[in-house]
């Protein structure tokens, strides 16, 4: 044991620990998408590759690994080399911070919240950049569009945790799982004395991280590739392998925000069952089930329009978030007031 | 009120999204309805509409084509040549050769139709293969019947033993012949 | 509050032409169009002209029915919109039963419309999930399939082709219809009501379809009457205009049926004259199960046909309009000539003037709303 906590040690495990499980992650969460689009379209997914399918991500690993990677000539070389390392780093940084179990982190940063959200703005230049250094007229136009796609739904996102905030008090990832502890109805998802409108605020988040992600039903950035170019066009072989890992790497991170900071963490819901196994267990299987509805919802919505999508955010989604903010600082101080006033 | 609209329109469109997430995990619990070819395959009804082979007579064995060409008139894109020759002591024709061009048959049905001796059918077949184009080329039906024959032969039930022949007499009796497997 | 924007311009584009770029369309899509290439003069996001190039399907079917005689032509009529082949031979041989005054029995007649009306049933199914696969849902054409399957199942059942049926021949049908078929269709009415309720849950109330298709792609009536675009884009734009009213044939006057027509002329109103479309489809084939008479299911027709001298013509109200077929004979035992009235191709012929000043997202989503099937438009 003291070997382990040697800090240098630590952290390399952790490093391989992260790595390992955001790898693992991207590779069948490509599977669990297809298998689950199949069950919602009622036919099994992939089920030749390996038993029942499960051969498939590495069937596909394969394929990708053996593709020739080319870079046009004409490009802005560093820049294109960039873009793929730019769209992969912030996930597997934000992970260093997330609390998996009650002492199962690699970092435990008082500002871990701004540091995720930080890096995820690094999300949006990296798209930017791959876009831009394909030298494809399409692709930059499909790069512009997620930009502000992306730029339009950071507001709401941080509206959203700024409200978040006001209710937990810090900015620590682990104390906020720590001040849900108890049970579920301590969730913050369930603290409506705080905040009447949580799970709207809830929805909104979620809402946000669909759109940061750019999961359909925002998914103009990929699915526009039917009739233009998207930004990934003059990527092959593994880096575009790489874009499509970083996605998914974002999605995982993404929901395991939306755990940690509504659902409670590697907190159980019921006061038995937990400890040490079952807290990264609990974490696990909610932070499942909300990349299951991610998948649930892509995969029974068409698309929203490029402009509907702005509609959403600047004319629906801000206002809303503002009006919580204002709401939730009213009735946090509404004890003081009426204090004051009787 | 525009603004109670506006948020009318709101709240109903998630409702509506909830609605169709409904739906669609309902959708998710249910059996798969495709069908895992080759692991399971599919029967054919009974008017299936595979290629045409030559009808096998269940009583001679034999084919009832005359090669009379009504079959070839009758196609429109001229997929069929047919010939035939006079055997001894029968009527009519018999068909000798029976080419199909299986790459333009367009599966309409008007040669069955135009048969006045019903002598092709439509065969249940939906996954021909072969390793050359010539086996659709020329489909030659009659090898295709001789092969059905053979199934068809072996699934008859055995000839009546001849009967004995009368008290014999000094001259040596003829052996009793074989039953005669008729020729296609 | 939340409004579309209808503060793009339309209309000639004020910036110079060398600002404009061609976006090709190419005759490969991955949405399921067919081979129809389109040219995009594009305005930054758009467009300013639209020309749609045809002829990549071109296979000449009137060319090959001057070659061929009257009963040879007939699968060749399934061919030509292979998605409601029935429709396609029912004109074809309802024109020929007009030149040659053969009788159809009743029988017949209804088998007739049973077997239409199911296969606009399956057409406006493949049309719904194409649509919805362009709008980016990717679920709902494998539910418009399954229920598909059914259909082509019980026509499979019937006659042995599962697409291009040749099911109608000159005087009545190929074989008669049985009770396996029967059974089996009127199960499947009642379970495809339901399913309909479905669709309109899952999809048509759907807020964001409902985005993507209200107020896009607006086709005036004065704009149909001018291209001769009929069936769904004339209904959606105010016109009732349905051949089976306007001109009925077989024994459509017995049936009770309303036809769908909404007046908003946008993608949305077409949307849902198809899905109504369906409905009524299923009342009518309801009602022709009922009154199915027994009898017999071919009339008298002459060994080989020749038909008098002259001009006649027959049109039938297609999945997708107004589909007409005219045959000029000579006396002979082929055709002189036979000209195919596709509804596509007209309903094709007005995407360009539709089409300007609309970005490009909503031009692909009008033209799925139109419903085109290519080979309808090239023959």
């Amino acid at each position: 044991m003291t070997f382990l906590s040697i800090e240098p040690v630590r952290i390399l495990l952790y490093l391989v620990g992260i790595c390992a499980f955001v790898g693992a992650n991207a590779a069948y969460l490509v599977l669990a998408e297809r298998k689950g689009a199949g069950r919602i379209q009622r036919r099994p997914g992939p089920n030749e590759a390996g038993y029942a399918g499960w051969l498939q991500p590495v069937a596909d690993g394969i394929k990708l690994l053996s593709k020739q990677v080319m870079i046009p000539p004409g490009t802005d070389r560093l820049l294109f080399c960039l873009a793929p390392l730019m769209v992969m780093a912030p996930p597997l940084i934000c992970l260093t911070v997330i609390p998996f179990g009650e002492n199962l982190f690699a970092r435990n940063i008082n500002v871990g919240l701004l540091l995720v959200f930080s890096l995820g703005s690094i999300n949006v230049m990296a798209l930017m950049l791959g876009g831009w250094a394909s030298r494809n007229k399409y692709a930059v136009i499909s790069a512009a569009r997620v930009v502000s796609q992306n730029v339009a739904y950071e507001i709401p996102m941080l509206l959203v945790v700024i409200t978040l905030l006001m209710v937990t008090g810090t900015m620590n990832l682990n104390e906020i799982v720590q001040q849900q502890g108890g049970g579920f109805w301590h969730w913050n998802l369930f603290k409506v004395w705080v905040n009447p409108l949580m799970p709207v605020t809830f929805v909104i988040f979620f809402i946000c991280m669909l759109a940061e992600t750019n999961r359909a039903p925002f998914d103009m950035a990929e699915a526009e590739s039917e009739l233009l170019a998207g930004a990934f066009t003059e990527y092959g072989g593994m880096g575009f392998g790489v874009f499509f890992m970083a996605e998914y790497a974002n999605i995982v991170v993404g929901c395991s925000m939306a755990t940690v900071l509504f659902l409670g963490g590697w907190q159980s819901p019921f006061v038995i069952l937990s400890g040490p196994v079952f807290g990264p267990l609990w974490f696990l299987a909610k932070m499942y089930a909300l990349i299951l509805t991610v998948i649930w919802v892509r995969w029974t919505f068409p698309r929203t329009q490029f402009y509907g999508l702005l509609n959403l955010s600047w004319k629906i989604l801000i206002p809303i978030s503002l009006f919580t903010l204002l709401l939730t600082g009213a009735v946090m101080k509404l004890p003081l007031a009426l204090h004051h006033l009787f | 009120m525009k603004m109670k609209a506006a948020f009318q329109e709101v709240y109903g469109g998630f409702m509506s999204l909830l609605t169709g997430m409904r739906i669609t995990l309902g959708q998710a619990f249910k059996p798969v309805i495709t069908v895992q070819y080759p692991r399971q395959t599919l029967k054919m009804p009974a008017r299936f509409r595979g290629h045409i082979q030559l009808v096998l007579d269940p009583k001679t064995g034999k084919s009832r084509c005359t090669a009379c060409k009504l079959c070839e008139r009758a196609c429109p894109s001229d997929c069929i040549a047919v010939d035939g020759a006079k055997l001894e002591g029968q009527k009519r024709k018999s068909v000798t050769d029976y080419q199909l061009d299986f790459t333009t048959c367009s599966l309409c049905g008007s040669c069955v139709e135009a048969c006045p001796f019903d002598a092709i059918e439509f065969s249940k077949e939906y996954n021909v293969v072969a390793f050359s184009r010539d086996a659709f080329n020329h489909m030659d039906l009659v090898q295709r019947l001789a092969a059905r024959r053979e199934i068809w032969a072996q699934n008859q039930p055995p000839a009546p033993p001849p009967p004995e022949p009368p008290s014999p007499a000094p001259v040596a009796a003829p052996a009793p012949a074989s039953q005669p497997q008729n020729p296609a | 509050m939340i409004a579309q924007p209808e503060a793009f311009p339309t209309g000639e584009s004020s910036r110079a032409p060398q600002e404009t770029f061609v976006l090709n369309l190419g005759p490969q899509h991955p949405a399921a169009h067919g081979v129809l290439r389109v040219l995009m003069t594009m305005d930054g996001e758009w467009i300013t002209r639209a020309e749609p190039v045809i002829g990549y399907i071109h296979r000449m079917h009137e060319k090959m029915g001057e070659n061929r005689t009257w009963a040879q032509f007939l699968p060749n009529t399934s061919r030509i919109d292979y998605l409601s082949a029935m429709h396609y031979t029912h004109a074809f041989v309802g024109a020929v039963e007009r030149a040659a005054k053969i009788e159809v029995p009743p029988r017949a007649e209804y088998a007739r419309v049973i077997t239409s009306e199911l296969n606009r049933i399956s057409s406006h199914l493949v049309w719904w999930g194409a649509l919805l696969l362009d709008l980016g849902g990717f679920t709902p054409i494998l539910y418009a399939f399954e229920d598909r399957e059914k259909i082509l199942d019980l026509l499979e059942g019937l006659c042995g082709a599962r697409l291009t049926y040749c099911y109608y021949r000159f005087g009545g049908l190929c074989n008669d219809v049985d009770d396996d078929f029967l059974n089996g269709t009127r199960k499947f009415v009642q379970e495809m009501r339901p399913r309909l309720g479905m669709y309109r849950d899952l999809v048509t109330d759907n807020i964001i379809l409902r985005k993507r298709l209200t107020g896009i792609g607006p086709i005036s009536a004065e704009m149909c009457r001018k291209y001769g675009a009929t069936g769904p884009v004339i209904r959606g734009a105010g016109v009732a205009y349905d051949v089976r009213t306007i001109e009925p044939y077989s024994v459509y006057p017995q049936f009770d049926f309303k036809i769908p027509v909404y007046p908003e002329c946008d993608s949305m109103a077409r949307y849902l004259v198809r899905m109504d479309e369906m409905e009524q489809s299923l009342r009518i084939i309801e009602q022709a199960l009922d009154r199915l008479p027994a009898g017999a299911f071919m009339g008298k027709v002459p060994r080989v046909l020749k038909l008098p001298p002259g001009d006649y013509c027959y049109a039938v109200e297609a999945a997708r309009g107004r589909f007409m077929v005219r045959i000029v004979s000579d006396g002979k035992d082929r055709p002189y000539r036979v000209k195919l009235r596709t509804p596509s191709f007209s309903n094709l012929s007005l995407y360009e003037e539709a089409s300007r000043g609309m970005i490009l997202p909503d031009a692909l989503a009008m033209m799925g709303s139109l419903d085109l099937v290519i080979p309808d438009i090239d023959r």
